[in-house]
């Protein structure tokens, strides 16, 4: 994607100028193009911090960490445009000079995360209910297909509908589609109030409760449950955060626990043995395939521990309109996410064979079978 | 004229014996919903962009999903195309009859399935109105935020299969950012469901591709769409400027201040003299622009930020600053703004409406130039626009009785078009592009993109049935017509000869 800054910049506020960064997309494209001519896999890897989630491709690592830089950025567009491989860190505080942040706020799960990795692996965070999801955020992607061809699709604009929208389609793809070169990702300002608070109440019916409390318009931006209390975070004007504040009672709390919450640390979540993460509507019950440690997304993300058989936990998820992934401690080769029925497993396999025909790019990383 | 297709340059299907087709369709469809007469399928020859027109073999009227997925049966048997309509309000020819094709008019799909309140969801047939779910939501305190000019009248499915936006996007989202679940029919004769009830789903996000597919991957049935608590207040003020200019660059500082409105619209002279012909919304004529700008939320922080935003305006060059007091004056401002479509009426005997989306800053530049290519053309431009979004909607005045204004009126349609994405914006923010941009891909894409557009095609409807001849060109069609264009540098089809 080309940086698009004005000749003549009609806004006061001035596109903020970026360090070069690196280029590296025409060696990227050339290794995959001798990888599709063997049919040699490809491991596509940024910094390899979630190296855990969802199956493990054997493969030539096809590193996109030196292909690096923010392309574009001006803070009156709303948007940002990367390189796959920029740090996480260096977007967000990029944004945060500016007062801006990532909408889905992603979890940070090494120094080394990079931008492109948050996008494939579309792993939204606690904002999620109230702010969006990765692929709601992403306008555009440039990709390197399986047969090493640049793409580019979507763009810096936030309403676009021209051609299908393969941009969203690459958040949460695992790599499986195209490798991501570039991407466009739409920003949102910081709110005037943030605040944190602590309710006593248990898991159940603080998930109830929740469910009572989004009839209303009231500016929630985070509604964790850690097993023992409900965390609620509230974001919006100085009058709408003061007024809930009020509403809701409770303990305050600093703003950090939610930079716990939003990078998977919380006491909750640590420990041995497998870690499902079941997402279901909000109002259904939480599927008894074994103890829930925690609930974030108001009640509609439930994290639990169990060595229940991947089969079992599936079919209950699947049981409350939801679907179960086998967040850590897989066996090897096992299938970590819930399976697809035979016709959209169909479907996936020539959505993957249409844009990497050679199935080169990840294979396995999803399912076995894609 | 593009309502002429033409085999070479949008496909060519074999030929279907026009009875052996109504035969077999009328062991789906009872004769009350099976539309074969010329005179009866007039009613369904062209949507919204009445420019275009052309007729189908056949309508066809399914009134549940056994009967959908029967006609679509049949013309997968016959190898016949399939054009899904919805409520025909599409401004793109979307849904706009393809020769020889089945128009699979969902309108009779209208039925309100399901509201959850505790869930904040609503489960809807494709063809119920887009304001309807807002209205049954209405009693638990909820809507449903997408709301495009034409909610009134389009349906849901429609606007899944535009993508469609509305007035209240640049805060709420566009249908993408509101829905969670489909439930699609491919002409394969597969049952998908995309997305699901939770905030996720496992595998691709197919429902984020399904939506603004414009009716070639498969064909919507059911939708289950996410409910808001309707807020509490909501504000609105009209700001008037002594040129677009400074109109465009308040534009630029209310989102570099860090405010996202609800709503942020822009109409330039021509236009606010229309509306106000129209809908007497007391707009003030001796401006150049105005702009509306809403702000919605807890009362404390609507007003602030309403203040806060008359401030900016003020300091970008504002003339008047005009709050609207009370619910009546607010609603006032947007019968205005709503009505500047139909107002167009009044002042020229047809008008084009052009769907671009520009980034924000390359506003004031933007509208300069669509002055020039306007006074190049001969025809007047009224600019009325989702400012906010940068989506840009100018109305080409023209007289379709008048020797060639069409055809200028197309030209000039294409040039701004093309105007947008040289900026860096897209040749459809909201619209589609149907049949009417079908040329300008050639100009958004290049040849390697839209080859993957096509192959993601051929993924879901291998025989290429469903909606043939729009949305993406053939090769052969960007080869006549994107010859003399350069894409992001890179000339298209580098091995043509050039003269």
């Amino acid at each position: 994607m080309t940086s698009l800054r004005a000749e003549e910049p009609s806004s006061r506020l001035e596109p903020v100028p970026q360090p070069a960064g690196e280029d590296i997309s025409a060696a990227l494209a050339e290794q995959i193009r001798r990888a599709a001519a063997v049919r040699q896999p490809l491991r596509i890897v940024g910094g390899d911090t979630k190296r855990f989630y969802g199956r493990r491709t054997a493969g030539e690592a096809l590193s996109l960490a030196g292909h690096r830089g923010i392309v574009a950025y001006d803070p009156s567009e709303l948007v940002i445009v990367a390189r796959a491989g920029t740090p996480l860190a260096e977007v967000e505080a990029a944004l945060a000079a500016n007062g801006q942040r990532l909408a889905f706020e992603p979890p940070r799960l090494g120094a080394a995360s990079t931008i492109g990795g948050v996008v494939a692996a579309g792993l939204s965070g606690p904002r999620r209910p109230f702010g969006g999801a990765v692929r709601d955020c992403v306008l555009g992607a440039t990709i390197l297909d399986g047969r090493g061809q640049a793409l580019r699709f979507g763009g810096q604009v936030f309403k676009n509908v021209a051609g299908f929208d393969a941009f969203r389609l690459m958040a949460g793809a695992l790599g499986c589609l195209g490798a991501i070169l570039e991407v466009s990702i739409r920003v949102t300002p910081a709110p005037r109030r943030e605040a944190a608070l602590a309710l006593e109440m248990n898991s159940a019916a603080a998930r109830a409760w929740m469910a009572q409390l989004m009839r209303r318009p009231t500016p929630l931006s985070g509604a964790f449950h850690d097993g023992e209390r409900l965390r609620l975070r509230l974001s919006g004007g100085e009058a709408g955060v003061g007024a809930a504040l009020a509403a809701l009672g409770g303990e305050a709390e600093a703003l950090d626990v939610w930079d716990a919450v939003r990078d998977l640390r919380p006491a909750a979540l640590a420990g041995e043995g497998p870690l499902w993460r079941v997402s279901l509507p909000q109002t259904a019950a939480i599927p008894a395939i074994g103890e829930v440690v925690a609930w974030d997304w108001a009640g509609s993300l439930a994290w639990l521990r169990s060595g229940a058989a991947p089969d079992a936990a599936w079919a209950a998820a699947a049981a409350v309109g939801g679907h179960a992934t086998l967040f850590r401690g897989a066996a090897p080769a096992a299938e970590v996410f819930q399976p697809l029925a035979p016709a959209l497993l169909a479907l996936h396999q020539r959505l993957k064979a249409a844009l990497d025909p050679a199935g080169v790019l990840n294979p396995g990383r999803m399912y076995g079978a894609l | 004229m593009l309502d002429h297709f033409e085999a070479r340059l949008d496909g060519a299907f074999g030929p279907v014996d026009r009875e052996r087709l109504l035969a077999r369709l009328a062991r789906v469809l009872p004769p009350e919903r099976l539309i074969a007469s010329q005179e009866s399928m007039r009613p369904y020859e062209s949507d919204g962009l009445a420019a275009y027109r052309s007729l189908p073999a056949a309508v066809a009227l399914p009134a549940d999903v056994g009967e959908a997925a029967g006609v679509l049966e049949a013309c997968r048997e016959l190898g016949v195309p399939v054009v899904a309509r919805g409520a025909g309000t599409g401004l793109s020819g979307g849904a706009l009859p393809f020769p020889g094709s089945v128009l699979l008019a969902l309108g009779k799909l209208n039925r309100i399935l399901d509201i959850d309140p505790l869930a904040r969801t609503a489960r809807v047939q494709p063809g119920v109105r887009n304001l309807a779910i807002s209205e049954a939501a209405k009693p638990y305190g909820l809507f449903y935020a997408p709301d495009p000019s034409s909610q009134l009248a389009c349906s849901i499915g429609g606007n899944v299969a535009e993508n469609a936006g509305g007035v209240h996007c640049l805060k709420y989202g566009l249908t993408v950012h509101n829905i969670l679940k489909l439930e699609a029919l491919t002409i394969e004769g597969e049952r998908l469901t995309l997305g699901s009830d939770a905030l996720d789903a496992p595998g691709f996000d197919l429902m984020a591709l399904m939506t603004g597919s414009e009716g070639l991957l498969a064909v919507v049935t059911e939708i289950t769409v996410r409910l808001l608590p309707i807020p509490d207040d909501v504000q609105a003020l009209l700001a008037a400027f002594p040129d677009a200019g400074c109109a465009a660059q308040a534009v630029a500082d209310i989102i570099a201040a860090g405010i996202v409105p609800a709503g942020l619209e822009m109409m330039d002279a021509l236009a606010l003299k229309a509306a106000e012909a129209y809908a007497h919304a007391g707009y003030p004529l001796d401006a150049e622009a105005v702009l509306i700008c809403e702000c919605d939320g807890h009362s404390g922080d609507a007003e602030a930020e309403l203040a806060h935003l008359a401030q900016i305006c003020r300091a970008a060059g504002a003339t008047e600053i005009r709050p609207a007091r009370g619910e009546a004056e607010r609603l006032r401002l947007w019968a205005g703004r709503k009505a500047a479509f139909p107002a167009m009426g009044r002042i020229a005997p047809d008008y084009y409406c052009i769907d671009g989306t520009i980034p924000r800053r390359r506003l004031p530049q933007v509208l300069a130039r669509i002055a020039e290519l306007s006074r190049e053309q001969g025809l007047a431009v009224a600019n009325v626009f989702h400012a906010g979004d940068g989506n840009l909607h100018p109305l080409i005045l023209y007289d379709a009785s008048a020797d060639g204004e069409l055809a200028r009126a197309e030209t000039l349609g294409g040039a701004i078009l093309e105007l947008c994405v040289a900026v860096g914006g897209a040749i459809t923010g909201e619209h589609g592009v149907g049949r009417e941009k079908i040329n300008q891909m050639c100009v958004q894409f290049t040849p390697a993109e839209l080859d993957a557009f096509a192959a993601i095609k051929a993924a879901f409807d291998p025989a290429g049935l469903l909606n043939p001849g729009k949305t993406l060109p053939t090769l052969a069609r960007c080869a006549e017509f994107g010859a003399m264009h350069v894409h992001g540098g890179r000339t298209a089809f580098p091995e043509l000869p050039r003269f």
